[in-house]
């Protein structure tokens, strides 16, 4: 298996190129791109891409980026786009739809502030702003995680229990622009990893119609198998795991990665690269010999609560370490892991680092 | 002066055998949209169709999940997205080799404001879609407010006064992104419409139809004269009929006979324009002013208007 030496943005163009060219027996491949810092060059590199039976669609607006994908995938074609920030906020209307008319589109977002005032370093308040959407988010910690997330978003995207939107999240700059080793599958793996594309109900020649008027009781049974496709995500993920691992012979991470969990006292949860550097603060302060564990969420929707409170055994102290605020609340994070994890005992505390692109080193830590 | 939109022409063997829009539809009763349905059904004929309604009365029509009144795949959109999802629609058509026509079908608020970054970045990407804009003049959706598409004088409910500003020139600005095609239609003059929309249909590349549709509701008019008012609209100069052909070649397809009579009906016909104190005469001078471009641009020297 090659290996490249490149960012998570290139690493993230690739995968889409290469999921885009396992669909060529299907509906093809359609994206709409629209730039922004820090995903341009995601952009620019599947702009660059000669991929069978695609499309590429240079739009003037994030809204219409994820309006083309909308077209596309109601079409049956694997679809995918790319954003940050305000072009995530920009592109709300349209993820909303994206989400509601169950189209199973691979969106990578790379994290960014939200402006004015302009700030363009990492922060998770973006992707969270869209949390209640019906979209499946996935926060990486590094390059492979970043381009295999992609390949793997589309299949547990399209699949038919599924059937919805997923995002794959990078820090801003951190991941995006950080170039490092990614091992590369060659095309054939690919193809046997994820089969074409198909959208059950894909506007085809029978007329019926995408998007109508609802009634309040259909409305909230859409809700429901929505809500309830989110909690099969679990248990496909786990299936396609293990596909994953036969064919590219190589893991995936869990939805919750665990790190020297057992016997913690101390627990850091967190989101991102910071999970990276916690799990080396909490070797740190093992040789120190505290009882300290990590946790990183890879997934934040649908959100892993079961997995959560198992890992949390054996705590008594629980750190959350939240890239973002909710204003007039606290840490977002902090506030779905207090929803999971309050027992009697038991005490979450909330820590805020690397807002706006703040600091986010292994030194921080140690001022908590 | 009631008649059917069709008067006229009948139905053929190649016409579309279903209607586009069927009955059991919601809208309003003398909706000119309905109209359009009717004329666009016969165009359509035997073609491959899907539709991409934004948010507009033409979403209400489709009726409630899981009927729909649309007798062909249909997909509704947010506002300002329906050139976009058409444009990811027609791009996946065309990477199959289907010769799938995408419509889009579009009130006024969706096209002239809203969607306009939309539909100019579809144009001047010269995607395959056929952008119809049914102008009501109006948000009627929401319940009648003003869009950029109302002419002055005419109250809406945000405007209870009437509108100040003129109704902007969508034609010049689609003209203006060098499309292969577009035209204005009059559901009063049907072979000229089929015509339009035929052609429209039958050219590749970004077309646009712009119509004149009457909202009963928003316009305050007696259902049974929709087709009448367009006639008078189109007989006074108010709504010229022509085509652009890559925004250079411009005909001219009905000429007006500028009566004062015609547009004076055209407004008493409609409790829109009583409180502004609009009247012929001061609209007169706009209409002459535009006919006079729109000769300069066709090549043809007409007197504006007969004395
Ligand atoms: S409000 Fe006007 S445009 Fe809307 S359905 Fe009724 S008549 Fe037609």
């Amino acid at each position: 298996m090659p290996v490249e030496l490149i960012s998570a943005n290139h690493g993230a163009g690739l995968a889409a190129t290469l999921a885009g060219r396992a669909n060529r027996t299907g509906r093809g491949f359609c994206c709409g791109v629209y730039p922004i810092t820090p995903a341009t060059d995601c952009m620019e590199y599947l702009c660059a891409q000669e991929i069978e039976k695609s499309k590429v669609v240079r739009v003037e607006s994030e809204h219409s980026a994820m309006g083309v994908c909308i077209g596309a995938s109601a079409t049956g074609a694997r679809s995918f786009t790319t954003t940050s920030s305000n072009g995530l906020a920009y592109m709300a209307e349209n993820c909303v739809t994206a989400a509601s008319l169950r189209l199973p589109i691979v969106l990578v977002v790379a994290n960014r502030t939200m402006g004015p005032p302009w700030n363009i370093w990492a922060d998770h308040g973006d992707s969270l702003m869209l949390r209640d959407l019906g979209w499946i988010q996935i926060y990486c910690a590094d390059n492979q995680e970043v381009f295999d997330t992609v390949l793997f978003g589309f299949r547990l995207a399209e699949n038919a229990e599924v059937m919805m939107p997923l995002m794959v999240c990078m820090d801003g700059f951190t991941l995006s622009h950080t170039i490092a080793q990614i091992n590369v599958p060659e095309q054939d793996m690919v193809d046997r990893f994820l089969p074409i594309t198909t959208v059950p109900h894909q506007l085809g020649s029978t007329p019926h119609a995408l998007g109508q008027i609802e009634v309040a009781h259909q409305v909230a049974s859409h809700r429901r198998q929505h809500h309830e496709a989110m909690e099969k995500v679990f248990h496909v993920y786990t299936d396609i795991q293990d596909e994953f691992q036969q064919i590219m012979d190589r893991s995936l991470p869990d939805p919750v990665v665990s790190y020297r969990i057992e016997d913690a006292e101390s627990v850091i949860i967190s989101m991102g690269t910071i999970g990276a550097t916690a799990e080396q603060v909490v070797d740190d302060l093992r040789e120190k010999g505290q009882r300290v564990g990590s946790l990183r969420l890879r997934m934040f929707r649908p959100f892993p609560m079961k997995s959560i409170r198992e890992n949390l055994k054996t705590a008594r102290r629980v750190a959350v370490i939240d890239r973002d605020i909710s204003l007039g609340f606290g840490g977002v994070l902090w506030g779905e892991i207090k929803a999971v994890g309050s027992r009697n005992g038991l005490i979450i505390q909330n820590y805020m680092m690397g807002i706006g692109g703040g600091m986010s080193g292994r030194s921080i830590f140690a001022g908590f | 002066m009631r008649e059917p939109s069709l008067g006229g022409i009948v139905q053929t063997e190649q016409d579309r055998k279903r209607p586009l829009l069927r009955a059991g539809n919601m809208n309003c009763g003398g909706c000119g949209m309905s109209n359009i349905f009717q004329l666009l059904s016969h165009a359509v004929a035997g073609r491959d169709v899907k539709l991409v309604i934004p948010a507009c009365c033409g979403a209400i029509t489709a009726h409630t999940y899981p009927q729909s009144a649309f007798d062909v795949p249909t997909i509704l959109t947010t506002f300002a997205s329906a050139a976009s999802v058409a444009t990811g629609i027609a791009a996946v058509a065309g990477l199959n080799n289907e010769e799938t026509r995408v419509i889009c079908m579009a009130g006024d608020g969706g096209t002239y404001d809203i969607g306009m970054a939309t539909l100019s970045a579809a144009a001047e990407r010269n995607e395959n879609i056929l952008y119809i804009c049914y102008d009501n003049e109006i948000y009627g959706n929401t319940g009648g407010q003003r869009s950029s598409s109302t002419p002055a004088g005419a109250v809406t409910t945000s405007t209870p006064l009437g509108k100040r500003e003129n109704k902007k020139d969508i034609m010049a600005i689609m003209a203006a992104h060098r499309i292969p095609y577009a035209a204005t239609v009059s559901i009063a003059h049907a072979e000229d419409a089929l015509n339009k929309m035929r052609t429209a249909l039958d050219t590749n590349g970004f077309r646009f139809l712009h119509i004149l549709s009457p909202c009963p509701t928003g316009w305050k008019s007696e259902p049974a004269m929709g087709i009448e008012l367009v006639r008078l609209a189109v007989r006074s100069g108010l709504f010229p009929v022509y085509e652009v052909f890559h925004g250079d070649r411009y005909v001219i397809n009905i000429e007006p006979d500028f009566s004062d009579e015609a547009l004076s009906m055209y407004l008493s016909l409609q409790r829109r324009f009583r409180k502004s104190g609009v009247t012929e005469t001061s609209l007169r001078p706009g209409i002459d002013k535009y006919w006079h471009g729109l000769r300069m641009l066709s090549g043809r020297i007409v007197p504006a208007r007969r004395h």
